[in-house]
């Protein structure tokens, strides 16, 4: 064989196996979609049945308007939007604000914090569920939204404060030495100077906190008792009834629920790499 | 003389040292001294840290000491101590065996699997043309989007008995290979989610694949970070494709490797939602949980023994912990935390 027959050999195998990596990776997904647009006819069969050939919105209507548990998935998705919304509001802040502590500030703590940073990370929730539960009740925050918010600020603030710091130290410091000289004041320099620069890297870290908080599951299981408190997460189990699941209702949901991730994941998931493995890849 | 031109040389000298001091030093008007500053700004992040994380913590340790029954969740009793009363009663438990066994064995088949399959798939990323590449990465990422408690719900249809596509494309099988290997040719109405192996032979084909999307995109990230000009003197010098890989690739990728192992532990120790979904809940096929669930459901279901579940919890963080330490220690090493 020549050696060019035997490179494109090589890239066809290549090119091969990308797609079957292509869809072991996407066909999950597709099927979660193609089976909330068919009709029941089509869900309930032992053949297969790769498109919607009998296309419905019937399941999304359904899922709308009566809903599950009592409730339209507008209520649970709107729950679990609030939850992370608020989640990453308060969050960003903080973490933008300690962030900039450890980045740009040497004293004293500072490795021991980092450390910290590092070990809450490790922390598994079922190990803060039980006190958290207690607490949560004990000051009334039980059964309302804002009771979720407060623990999910707690579960995302670490990652947030670990990843935004590298973006906080990747602005050069120059630039703010410079506002300094033309004597601008400490904070305007940090508003006018520093936030901009960083604001990119804030986008990612509040998408990252809004999907962590929006995917949640342990404490909105234990947290919240009325069903019109439901997140997304939460409410999906209530597919799975006694009488045999509504297979093509829960798909149109988790469809729902999972677009705005997929959609964000896009957008930020160069950046969260690097915030993950920050300081790992190194040419 | 000496002494005016040696004070006007000290001028010279200090001038321009005390410029640049002054440029260093933050303005002044805040009415803050300048030490102050980095404490202030960590204050509602250390809050948060400490009431909600740190807290909480030692107090699961405590309460792991502890009988907590309905009436002390209500507040109506204090909790009672019962010394190593929870840890003696986890450990007499088969259910504590059978978790540990299920929460071990799951993460490491599931690590190995996803960091193989993961590293390739990287690797391949590194490889394709461009158009592929980004195509292939959009097809990935979307796998690593889906919330986890959707990749329960996916996989579980899936897999199901009747109208499950896995159970259709088993049928598929000539009936004397199905026969041979799986030990029957019908598949239609094979329940998938009834025993646990092969409900943790489901988890696992779940949890790979939403995770080992992850993997792929750091491994590119760092095969992009690899200089080319190594590769050409590796390739000048003679080296093939496969030694390349294993002299050059490997040694290079080491510390990303050794962050994502230990990623990919933690992760998988904790997981919850996937196999919540996969079991409908905690309420039937106990021998199935993993130390996860095996906390949860003696905490909640009831009658909640939060005493009990708060022992489990610790002992999966410590456990968590001790891989943690390693951890820790690979990223001090590596970037001296700057």
């Amino acid at each position: 064989m020549t050696p060019l027959a035997r490179r494109r050999l090589g890239k066809i195998a290549l090119n091969t196996v990308a797609v079957g990596v292509f869809l072991f990776a996407i066909f999950p997904v597709y099927w979660m979609v193609a089976t909330a647009f068919k009709a029941n006819d089509q869900i309930f069969t032992t053949e297969f049945i790769p498109f919607p050939t009998h296309f419905t919105f019937d399941h999304i209507d359904r899922v709308l308007s009566e809903g599950v548990a009592g409730n339209s998935i507008w209520v649970y998705m709107r729950n679990s939007a609030i939850v992370a919304l608020g989640t990453v509001l308060v969050a960003s802040a903080f973490a933008l604000l300690a962030a900039t502590a450890v980045a740009r500030f040497a004293f004293k703590g500072r490795t021991a914090f980092l450390i910290t940073l590092l070990i809450v990370q490790m922390i598994p929730s079922e190990a803060l569920l039980i006190p958290l539960f207690l607490s949560v009740k004990r000051l009334g925050l039980f059964d309302q939204l804002l009771g979720l918010i407060v623990v999910n600020v707690g579960l995302t603030l670490p990652f947030g404060i670990w990843m935004l710091r590298t973006f906080v130290a990747a602005v050069p410091k120059s630039l703010e030495e410079a506002a300094w000289i033309d004597g601008a004041s400490r904070m305007t320099t940090f508003w006018r100077v520093l936030f901009p620069l960083v604001a990119p890297g804030l986008v990612a870290t509040s998408i990252f906190s809004f999907i962590t908080a929006w995917n949640e599951l342990i404490f909105a299981l234990t947290l919240m008792n009325e069903s019109s408190g439901y997140t997304m997460p939460v409410a999906l189990r209530f597919f799975f009834g006694q009488r045999g699941t509504d297979w093509g209702g829960i798909m149109a949901a988790s469809t729902m629920m999972t677009i705005p991730v997929i959609v964000f994941f896009l957008l930020v998931q160069r950046r969260m790499v690097s915030g993950l493995v920050a300081g790992a890849v190194k040419g | 003389m000496t002494t005016s031109t040696r004070s006007r040389g000290g001028d010279a000298i200090s001038a321009p040292g005390r410029r640049r001091r002054s440029s260093r030093r933050p303005p002044r008007g805040s009415g803050l001294p300048a030490w102050a500053v980095p404490y202030l700004l960590l204050v509602p992040g250390l809050l948060v840290i400490a009431a909600l994380l740190l807290y909480p913590l030692i107090q699961m340790g405590i309460m792991s000491f502890q009988k907590i029954n309905l009436r002390v969740i209500r507040g109506a009793a204090e909790p009672e101590w019962v010394g190593t009363g929870n840890y003696e009663q986890i450990l007499d438990n088969e259910l504590f065996w059978s978790s540990l066994r299920n929460t071990v064995l799951f993460a490491v088949v599931t690590v190995s699997l996803t960091l193989v399959i993961g590293t390739a798939v990287g690797v391949l990323l590194n490889r394709l043309g461009r158009k592929m590449s980004i195509t292939l990465t959009v097809g990935i990422m979307a796998a690593w989007a889906v919330p986890p408690v959707a990749q329960g719900v996916i996989w579980r249809w899936l897999f199901d008995a009747e109208a499950g596509i896995v159970n259709w494309s088993l049928n598929l099988l000539p009936d004397w290979l199905a026969e041979l290997v799986l030990g029957r040719s019908d598949f239609t109405g094979d329940p998938w989610l009834n025993d646990p192996f092969r409900v943790y032979v489901v988890l696992v084909i779940a949890v790979v694949w939403a995770s080992f999307p992850f993997i792929a995109v750091s491994v590119l990230a760092g095969l992009k970070g690899i200089p080319t000009e190594l590769y050409e003197a590796a390739r000048v010098d003679g080296s093939t494709g496969w030694r390349t890989f294993w002299k050059v690739t490997v040694p290079l990728l080491k510390p990303v490797f050794a962050v994502l192992t230990i990623l990919s532990i933690i992760w998988d120790f904790k997981v919850f939602a996937q196999l919540y979904v996969l079991l409908g809940g905690t309420a039937g096929n106990r021998e199935a949980f993993n130390l996860s669930l095996f906390s949860y459901a003696e905490a909640f279901n009831p009658p909640p023994k939060m005493g009990t579940g708060a022992a489990i919890a610790v002992v999966l963080t410590v456990i968590l912990l001790i891989i943690t330490a390693v951890h820790v220690r690979q990223i001090v090493k590596q970037e001296e935390l700057t």
